[in-house]
């Protein structure tokens, strides 16, 4: 496999992602899309992408990511709030932020490894989350507004913006006079396409923490953090210091995780302190496994199946399930009600646990491994491509 | 129904342009231009969004208030005995839908978090064209889901929430709240614990630590005090701490001789339980016999927490046992079809949903600004809660509160509290400046345009 | 004084729970070398035994009455539990003990747990990372929580002790203080009392038993015990349904103080594993002596100055020192949330293999 070839499949694929988000839209609305979920798509999207980048590449399991994501969001909010409107400035500093937690954390959490790592992190990230959720949200003292979480206000000062807008009212989060909750519709094959402004920044994000990603994977400093993962007494037998390609590794993933919770508090200016839990944590794990840890895009369709199917099972109630079996006969259609009734609506945290159960055990690569099976079963005995989506245990090169 | 036309937009667009082939691309139009306020109903049915916590610890009170919105619609559309129709003061409603058309609803799960809360508004408000949003349990989603509302231009009839500072500092001019709140809780409580309890007591306050938390001890702390209570202590319990042993020794050797619990769910099940456990009922402190207060009691909760409720004193919004006309056509047609008796949080949910109902039928049309006018200052009877007045000023309803005790002698499962005293609205009531509600601003009204 | 005494009681009645969960943990760890992340849910599927016991025992017989009519215009139903019915007073009885009786129940029900969910799940994943072993027990913690729920609801479900064991107990007099200064539940002196004999079943089982010689010969080298023809993996999964008992008899004796509901589980999880990774993996010792540390800890920072507390020139040394921790905990507020993670924090940090881990046993 040369590099001339292997870097004109990265082309192919960064050109075929561009165009998937590009579309994004107009593929969902009929599958029930509309511009939040298309924005979560997103946003869930590059936070997955920069746990891979940590947990795909080194193996280091995080359990606090969650814990960036809600700093982030938290900096974005409070930009908003001294700053102005912009959503750039706001991302910029939940970057920042979420770098220097990630940063600071990193730094203790990667003196250890394996399990142990795991539990300091989950440990930081709890300790954010239960400072946030009530010492810092108390008056006097009021960083996070706590549970309510933190909201804009009419009476913010806003020092480089408006404070309230003419009609009274708060005015919403934009990109230099370019709102972002504004909506367009167009109609083409005879649907109505919704898009957000919101949705355009987003998936222009998505697309440069894509290419990113990918430089990363291709780089020799990738190389290095899978080396990390394969064999860390190796590594440090030859005299090489593994620690600081960890802590980059680290710190990156955490500083997408800040862009992700910069990104959420522009589309919808509210961080709340639920953002940090650990389970919050335990959501990006599953996404990155679920998609294929270690392979390029494999997170990013985790991110986007767990958040479809939150939004589809979680809506679902008796009204619909009826309407929905309908065409079978009574009996068989109350039957299939009551069969179905215990994974949907209240009970979509059951169908979510054994989905993620299953895939686990018989797909640890992900749905990218199972797409590779059944690429294989087409191609028979040919010998397989090399493109970056491709088995996940396996180095793409 | 199929499996990937989810979307009731989706559908209905997409089954009217059928036909059209394929159809240009026309230049991107904004949505705001082309309807007169957002998600205009067009069809013949109306959708309102049932925003409820299905997952988590509030799973049951969720589901309670479901069953509470599933028969306000069925009342809606003419089904049923028509509930609280019969009785409600105002006859704009005749069963026949709202404004003409058929009100069909959407559910989401509000995981009490705020951001899922908030995706699941979105999505019906994006997604399936909700006009309406209502239900939650708990402050902190409802304010959180109230500042959505406002923000989108869609109406938020908030469900269970007691936070001051939903109608106080984080009000909005699209979100109304039927529930009451700690201030109100307080006020209620304070006489019946003067008359029971006397003028010369030691409280010890336990608070779970978050707004809601230190919004009633805030207020118990005042009337409590007004009424010369001395205030021994005021901890901070973290939220879910689960065994509250650490927290309730002290208690014991304080000198306090009342302990006021400012927890709600699994926190008061597992503080009250504990708080008994560890033999408070059967003290005697200064001479006095010790005594716990919960200020916010809920009947679904109060099944969690078994004996330990008998002869506790806290408030609630409704129950029902209730006597009046509104609480029993409502209790008759709730019992009738689910077998057992609504909750304070169904009932809150049900009226909340008729309110805006009523609301929009009155106004002639759905626009949010005129339903806004349309509640705001209402003054309407007969859903059970005695005169009511939707005060224009912050949209908090101003109502008699019920002051409620543990039953003795439960007659049945249900059967958990017995009301001891209606405290007259007036006795509840609160000038706008209150200084524990200021700091907000309702803003205008805002249409979605 | 008598506060610091009630606070170390709360300390180890906490630490007794935390203590039973993080043993089990670790032994399924130091014997099968699997990070089970579901192993709150065992606990949790030990409190609904006795939640399941409970309903079984008061299932009531229902009879409508046609005269008198509910609020909302049905029949009443008169409701009488069974065993009542049946048995008279000895039913009543059985009722009242449902709590300790559950512990018949839940012995064979969470051995059996344990050793399914070892064969049909656990087996598969030895050779795999921990990372995925810990997302799949992750995952069957999600699932086993849900099921629970949709059965039983998600509110908790009120226990109740038996009046014997319930009250008040004057423990200071026990102690030869004065009467009356350090009374406390006896149900949570119960509690502390059947961790300290389950504890010590444990050990002795493990230290006097041939069994459990063999079983702790192959924590410390599998490979050797297997070569010398010992089915060492039949007393392994025998270990892991011993661990999963374990944990369900602390949840079934917890549950007359924490009601139980379907989060409870989930609400230890992150708990025990602090405790056992503080007190070194794959140690028993270690995680016995953690839980009862960690739950000490958790109650003293919760201390707050009372109202009335003498003046410097009236106190006691005693006073003096609790004066000097009361002043130190107003300037950390909100430590007593946080005090179990940053204890782990450090101690990761400055002792990696835990109080009393193994030297090389998962050290990095």
């Amino acid at each position: 496999m040369n590099a001339k070839a292997s870097s004109r499949n990265d082309l192919y694929l960064i050109l075929g992602f561009i165009v998937a988000v590009a579309l994004g839209p107009i593929i969902m609305t009929p599958f029930g899309g509309y511009p939040d979920l298309l924005q979560k798509f997103a946003i869930f999207g590059i936070f997955a992408i920069g746990f891979n980048i940590l947990f795909g590449l080194t193996g280091y399991l995080s359990f606090g990511h969650a814990a960036f994501l809600g700093a982030g969001s938290y900096a974005a909010v409070w930009c908003f709030k001294l700053v102005g409107m912009n959503v750039l400035p706001a991302i910029i500093s939940a970057m920042i932020v979420g770098g220097l937690f990630s940063a600071l954390i990193g730094f203790v959490s990667l003196r250890r490894s394996g399990i142990y790592f795991s539990i300091l992190t989950l440990a930081f990230a709890q300790m954010c989350y239960n400072l946030a959720y009530s010492v810092l949200g108390q008056p006097g003292m009021n960083l996070t507004n706590g549970e309510t979480g933190l909201q804009l206000k009419l009476d913010d000062p806003r020092y480089f913006g408006e404070s309230a807008s003419e009609s009274g009212t708060i005015p919403p989060t934009s990109m230099f006079g370019i709102e972002m909750k504004q909506i367009h519709e167009f109609d083409l094959f005879g649907m109505t396409v919704q898009v957000s402004n919101g949705y355009f920044v987003c998936a222009l994000f998505v697309i440069l923490a894509f290419y990113v990603s990918m430089r990363i994977f291709r780089s020799p400093f990738g190389m290095m953090l899978r080396a990390v993962k394969t064999n860390q007494n190796r590594m440090s037998y030859t005299g090489l210091n593994t620690r600081p390609y960890a802590l980059a590794a680290f710190v990156i993933s955490g500083m997408y995780a800040g862009l992700a919770g910069g990104l959420m508090s522009a589309m919808d200016p509210l961080a709340g302190a639920e953002r940090m839990q650990w389970t919050a944590s335990g959501e990006v794990v599953l996404m990155t496994i679920l998609g294929g840890a270690g392979t390029l895009i494999g997170p990013i369709i985790g991110a986007g199946v767990i958040k479809y199917l939150e939004n589809i099972f979680s809506s679902f109630n008796d009204q619909v399930m009826t309407g929905f079996f309908d065409f079978l006969p009574d009996w068989l259609g109350s039957a299939m009600v009551w069969i179905t009734s215990p994974f949907v609506g209240e009970g979509w945290h059951l169908t979510l646990g054994v989905i993620f159960m299953l895939i686990v055990i018989f797909l640890p690569g992900g749905l990218m491994e199972g797409f590779a099976r059944i690429g294989r079963l087409f191609r028979g005995s040919r010998k397989r491509g090399e493109g970056a989506a491709d088995a996940p245990r396996v180095p793409a090169e | 129904m199929s499996f990937f036309n989810l979307s009731r937009r989706g559908l209905l667009k997409g089954s009217a342009a059928l036909g059209a082939g394929l159809a240009t691309p026309t230049i991107f139009t904004s949505s705001a231009w082309a309807q007169g306020y957002l998600n205009e109903p067009t069809g013949d049915t109306v959708t309102f969004g049932f925003n409820v916590p299905q997952t988590g610890a509030y799973a049951d009170e969720g589901a309670d208030e479901l069953r509470a919105y599933e028969l306000a619609v069925e009342h809606l559309n003419g089904g049923g005995d028509g509930g609280l129709l019969q009785t409600f003061s105002s006859k704009a409603l005749t069963g026949a839908g709202v404004n003409g058309k058929k009100v069909a609803y959407v559910t989401g799960d509000t995981q009490t978090k705020s951001d899922a809360a908030r995706a699941s508004a979105k999505r019906m408000i994006e997604s399936d064209g909700a006009l309406m949003i209502t239900g939650g349990s708990s402050s902190g989603v409802a304010i959180a889901v109230q500042g959505l509302c406002q923000e989108a231009g869609v109406i938020f009839m908030a469900g269970l929430t007691h936070s001051n500072d939903t109608t106080g500092k984080d009000k909005r001019r699209n979100g109304f709240r039927h529930f009451f709140n700690t201030e109100m809780s307080g006020a209620a409580l304070g006489p019946i614990l003067e008359a029971n309890y006397g003028t010369d007591r030691k409280a010890y306050h336990l608070t779970a630590d978050y707004t809601w938390g230190w919004s009633q001890e805030g207020s118990m702390k005042t009337y409590t005090e007004a009424i010369g209570w001395e205030t021994v202590a005021a901890v901070r319990t973290p939220l879910g701490a689960g065994d509250f042993s650490q927290y309730l020794t002290p208690v014991l050797n304080s000198g306090a001789d009342t302990l006021i619990l400012n927890h709600y769910g699994r926190d008061m099940v597992n503080s009250l339980t504990q708080a008994v456990q560890f033999g408070m009922r059967d003290k005697v402190v200064n001479g006095k016999d010790f005594v716990i207060v919960v200020p916010l009691y809920s009947r679904l909760m109060a099944q969690g927490a078994g004996e330990a409720v008998k002869g506790i004193f806290g408030s609630t919004n409704w129950h029902w046992s209730l006597q009046d006309a509104g609480s029993q056509a409502f209790v008759k047609s709730f019992g009738q079809k689910y077998g057992f008796p609504p909750s304070q949080a169904a009932h809150t949910c049900y009226v909340q949903a008729m309110l805006y109902a009523d609301a929009a039928q009155r106004a002639g049309t759905f626009h949010p600004c005129a339903i806004v006018e349309a509640l705001e200052g209402y003054e309407f009877d007969g859903m059970g809660n005695g005169p009511t007045l939707y005060r224009a000023e912050d949209h908090q309803c101003f109502k008699p509160v019920l002051v409620v005790k543990g039953n003795e002698n439960p007659t049945s499962q249900y059967d958990l509290l017995e009301v001891v005293d209606v405290t007259p609205t007036e006795k509840v009531m609160y000038p706008v400046d209150h200084p524990d509600f200021q700091g907000g601003d309702l803003g205008t009204c805002n249409a979605g345009i | 004084m008598d506060q610091i005494l009630l606070q170390i009681l709360n300390g180890l009645d906490k630490g007794s729970a935390y203590a039973l969960i993080a043993l089990g943990l670790t032994l399924i760890f130091g014997t099968l070398g699997v990070v089970n992340f579901a192993h709150g849910a065992l606990f949790m599927l030990g409190a609904f035994c006795t939640v399941s016991l409970n309903k079984l025992l008061t299932m009531e017989q229902v009879v409508l009455d046609e005269t008198r009519m509910t609020a909302w215009g049905t029949p009443m139903e008169i409701r009488t539990p069974f065993v009542e019915a049946w048995f008279g007073e000895f039913g009543t009885t059985l009722v009242e003990y449902a709590v300790p009786l559950s512990i018949l129940v839940a012995i064979p029900v969470m051995l059996l747990v344990g050793v399914t969910m070892e064969r049909g799940l656990i087996k598969h994943f030895y050779k795999r990372p921990h990372a995925e072993q810990i997302l799949v027990t992750f995952g069957l913690a999600i699932v086993l929580q849900e099921i629970i729920k949709a059965w039983f609801g998600a509110n908790p479900i009120p226990q109740s002790e038996p009046d014997a064991l319930g009250g008040m107990l004057d423990f200071g007099a026990a102690i030869g203080m004065t009467e009356g200064t350090i009374t406390y539940p006896a149900w949570r002196l119960v509690y502390f009392l059947f961790a300290g004999v389950v504890i010590t079943g444990v050990f002795c089982f493990l230290q006097f038993t041939t069994f459990g010689m063999v079983v702790r010969a192959g924590m410390a080298d599998r490979e050797t015990v297997g070569l010398l023809g010992i089915n060492i993996d039949k007393r392994f999964t025998f270990m892991f349904g011993l661990a999963a008992v374990v944990a369900g008899l602390a949840g079934v004796m917890y549950t007359p103080i924490l009601s139980p509901d379907y989060h409870l589980g989930m609400d230890f999880l992150v708990l025990s594993f602090v405790v056992v990774v503080v007190g070194g993996m794959g140690s028993l010792g270690g995680a016995v002596m953690a839980g009862f540390l960690l739950g000490i800890l958790q109650s003293f920072t919760a201390m707050k100055r009372p109202a009335i507390f003498p003046d410097a020139a009236d106190r006691t040394v005693g006073e003096d020192i609790l004066n000097v921790w009361y002043t130190i905990l107003e300037y950390l507020p909100g430590i007593d949330q946080i005090i179990i993670y940053l204890a782990a924090v450090v101690v990761l940090l400055v002792r990696p293999r835990g109080l009393m881990g193994r030297k090389g046993v998962m050290e990095t």
